[in-house]
């Protein structure tokens, strides 16, 4: 029997490595980002959301770009915590800095990196990913080739930092080497008691790709400052239109 | 120890000057003019031209009826001056005391330098020789006062070295306009037949005070050395800059990072004990063959962190290309600004420690992407969205105002897009709305808001927003422009939520 134990430990050792090896570390202290959610966490290798990589978000409406400009910002926003720095490198930025709030982002600690070239745009991305004390760094970067992903990749080894990289209408879906991959959609929100009106914002988030876990899917609510699981199905109700002035 | 002085004159210093730029010149008589009361006059002659009669203060007219070769160039105020404190600057190299006299002179206070040169006569002639050669007609007195030594070297005619104490000697045969009077009062001189400074030096005091003035009186005595007159010398700034000359020529990388690092750590010093740090800095390598190579950086911040700058300069250093090798690095700052401690405090509250190693990510940044790209907002009190934000002056500007927590969409289109709505009137959201082809079906909807212009930003029709969610659960910030009083209000989106 101690032979199995021996066996197993060697094994959850090799795993450690190969995690590590892949770019994902166990996240400590200071730099782990708590969703709250833990079905979601559970997707991933330790039960933990993976800090100190890159992650990648695809979406294709403005919708999508929107809502996932959001999940994206509450989760920046768990990272900066009460104070730190996050860079926003796009050349093509749509994102409205005063709506960052709702996420739970003092938006004048966001420093919005614009240059006109998307080579420069990836640039900046690798050197803001090498920046240690920058707590996430997003960047709108629709075509990413695998080398490219690959140096960001290899920047964050280093640095621990976080990266999101939302990628809006990619020509090709292509392999990158991000540890996941995300899609988030709208949902249509509820209201508690139905109560009229817009409520919390809603997302399908879709975890296409997670190395090492197990990818899924999940309807979640951004409500007061925290994420959610919603309850129920999204469930459309009749129309409510209701005079509101 | 007596005092000495050197006057020198230049005659024509705006048009040796324009020679010297422009070589072609030569050969050509021309003038800077400007014009006075409808007419052209003459500002400053070039030496061809003065030969043939072309005076300081004729009308350009008149000149183009002596030389009608003659060439008129528009003449540029302050250049005089600029040029004269240039020289006085580049004279400090004989004397730590220049002084500029305008509008055509420097005074060089040379009390106890002559010596270094061995005699005045070859320190006088060194300085001569040395400006003649950059191109400037000029003359040049010494003398124990400032008084002759300036009308030796205009009106002298027989030696420029007056020696000690032979001052009215020197004056007795020069005309009394040596003696930098008014025009009024030498022309009085001249009428009463006073053409050379004998003819009235020895006259009572009191006789000329009264005839002619206080001042006359006044020149004489500084001329003479009885009364004492000061100059006010030139105090060139010291720049910020160092130099570092090699043994042997420098042609590897290494070599030449550890003379930058060296370079740095040098200027820093400096910096820091002067509570200032640099915006803009150039970095200049001389080859063996002359060539000079320069790499130059700037900050977005005053810095001065020997190793965030050199890690600026680093990227660059691949681009110089040593051959033979360098024999000198020279470091200059030529913009350099106070680093304020309150400020770096405010930046600490603001962004914790650690505040630098992003603020010299952002240099790098604006080094390769240019410094227009890096943007932070701050809120403003506005309820126009696009006003609601304004561009923070620096990156450690803080916040006058919260942010408010407001329905606003994360993603704001530039320009509001027109739609097609069925809505019912007059104040319901719309029931469907089709925006870029596609139908949407609102199911629920917030609003209106209101926004009116801001009066003394810009006229225009309210706006009134809603926010819409359509049948997939969609999130939309459309506005109603106008109101059904006035005329047909269009309907516009503006917006996605989240």
């Amino acid at each position: 029997m101690s032979g199995w134990a021996t066996q197993n430990d060697i094994i959850q050792q090799l795993q450690k490595e190969v995690l590590s090896l892949q770019g994902l570390r166990r996240a400590s202290g200071d730099c782990r980002l708590e969703t709250g959610l833990q079905s979601l966490e559970a997707a991933f290798p330790e039960q933990t959301f993976p800090t100190g990589v890159i992650h990648e978000f695809i979406s294709y409406t403005n919708e999508e770009s929107a809502a996932t400009s959001g999940f994206i910002a509450a989760l920046s926003g768990r990272l900066m915590k009460k104070a730190g720095t996050c860079l926003w490198i796009g050349t093509k930025r749509t994102v409205f800095p005063p709506a960052l709030k709702i996420f739970g982002i003092e938006p004048e600690r966001i420093i919005f990196i614009d240059p006109a070239r998307h080579k420069e745009a990836l640039w900046a991305a690798e050197e803001a990913l090498k920046c240690k004390t920058l707590s996430a760094v997003i960047g709108d970067l629709p075509a990413l080739s695998f080398t490219e992903s690959r140096r960001l990749q290899l920047a964050v080894e280093h640095s621990h930092v976080t990266g999101f990289i939302h990628r809006h209408r990619p020509h090709t879906e292509n392999t990158v080497a991000c540890v996941t991959r995300w899609k988030i959609s709208p949902l249509a929100s509820e209201a508690d008691e139905d109560m009229p009106g817009l409520a919390a914002p809603r997302w399908n988030v879709e975890l296409t790709k997670v190395k090492n876990g197990r990818p899924g899917s999940w309807q979640i609510e951004w409500i007061d400052g925290s994420f959610r699981l919603a309850t129920q199905p999204a469930y459309i109700s009749a129309i409510r239109t209701r005079k509101t002035g | 120890m007596q005092k000495r002085f050197i006057a020198i004159w230049f005659p024509h210093l705006t048009t040796d000057w324009k020679i010297r730029r422009q070589p072609e010149l030569k050969d050509v008589p021309f003038v800077f003019a400007s014009p006075e009361r409808g007419r052209m006059i003459v500002r400053a002659t070039s030496a061809i031209a003065y030969a043939k009669g072309v005076y300081v203060g004729m009308v350009v007219a008149d000149c183009r009826a002596l030389i009608p070769s003659l060439q008129v160039f528009d003449d540029k105020p302050g250049l005089t001056i600029q040029l004269l404190n240039a020289l006085a600057e580049w004279c400090i190299r004989y004397t730590p005391i220049a002084a500029i006299d305008p509008p055509d002179g420097l005074i060089l206070d040379v009390t106890g330098c002559a010596h270094m040169w061995g005699s005045e006569e070859t320190y006088l002639k060194e300085i001569v020789t040395r400006l003649k050669g950059f191109g400037y007609t000029i003359r040049a007195a010494i003398a124990d006062t400032i008084g002759t030594a300036w009308a030796v070297c205009r009106y002298g005619q027989i030696t420029p070295v007056i020696s000690s104490g032979t001052q009215l000697e020197a004056l007795l045969p020069l005309p009394p306009a040596a003696l930098r009077l008014e025009s009024n009062i030498v022309e009085r001189l001249e009428k009463l037949g006073l053409y050379h400074i004998r003819s009235f030096i020895s006259m009572p005091s009191s006789a000329l005070r009264r005839r002619f003035g206080q001042s006359l009186l006044t020149r004489i005595n500084q001329a003479l050395g009885h009364e004492i007159e000061v100059i006010d010398p030139v105090r060139p700034i010291e720049p910020y800059q160092e130099r570092l000359p090699c043994l042997e020529p420098i042609r590897t990388a290494t070599g030449i990072e550890i003379a930058l690092k060296k370079l740095l750590d040098m200027l820093c010093k400096r910096l820091q004990d002067q509570h200032k740090g640099l915006r803009r800095c150039l970095f200049k390598c001389f080859r063996i063959d002359g060539d000079i190579q320069k790499i130059e950086i700037g900050t977005n911040r005053p810095s001065r962190n020997t190793e965030h700058l050199f890690k600026l300069f680093e990227n660059k250093i691949a681009t110089l290309q040593p051959d033979l090798g360098f024999e000198l690095f020279f470091l200059e700052a030529p913009i350099v600004e106070n680093v304020s401690i309150e400020q770096e405090q405010l930046w600490n509250l603001a962004f914790k420690e650690n505040d630098a190693e992003v603020a010299e990510l952002l240099d790098r940044i604006a080094g390769k992407v240019g410094g227009q790209a890096i943007n932070r907002y701050l809120p403003q009190e506005s309820h126009l969205p696009e006003r609601s934000f304004k561009l923070a002056s620096s990156i450690d500007e803080k916040l006058e105002t919260p942010w408010r927590i407001l329905p606003r969409p994360i993603y704001l289109l530039p320009h509001p897009e027109p739609i097609e709505v069925m809505v019912r009137i007059p104040d319901y959201p719309p029931l469907h709305f089709r925006y870029n082809g596609t139908l949407h079906t609102v199911k629920k909807a917030d609003g209106p808001e209101r926004i009116i212009n801001e009066w003394w930003y810009k006229m225009g029709l309210n706006r009134d927003y809603y926010c819409i969610e359509d049948e997939v659960g969609r999130r939309y910030w459309l506005f109603r422009l106008g109101d059904y009083n006035s005329n047909e209000p269009r309907w516009f989106i503006h917006g996605f939520f989240a």
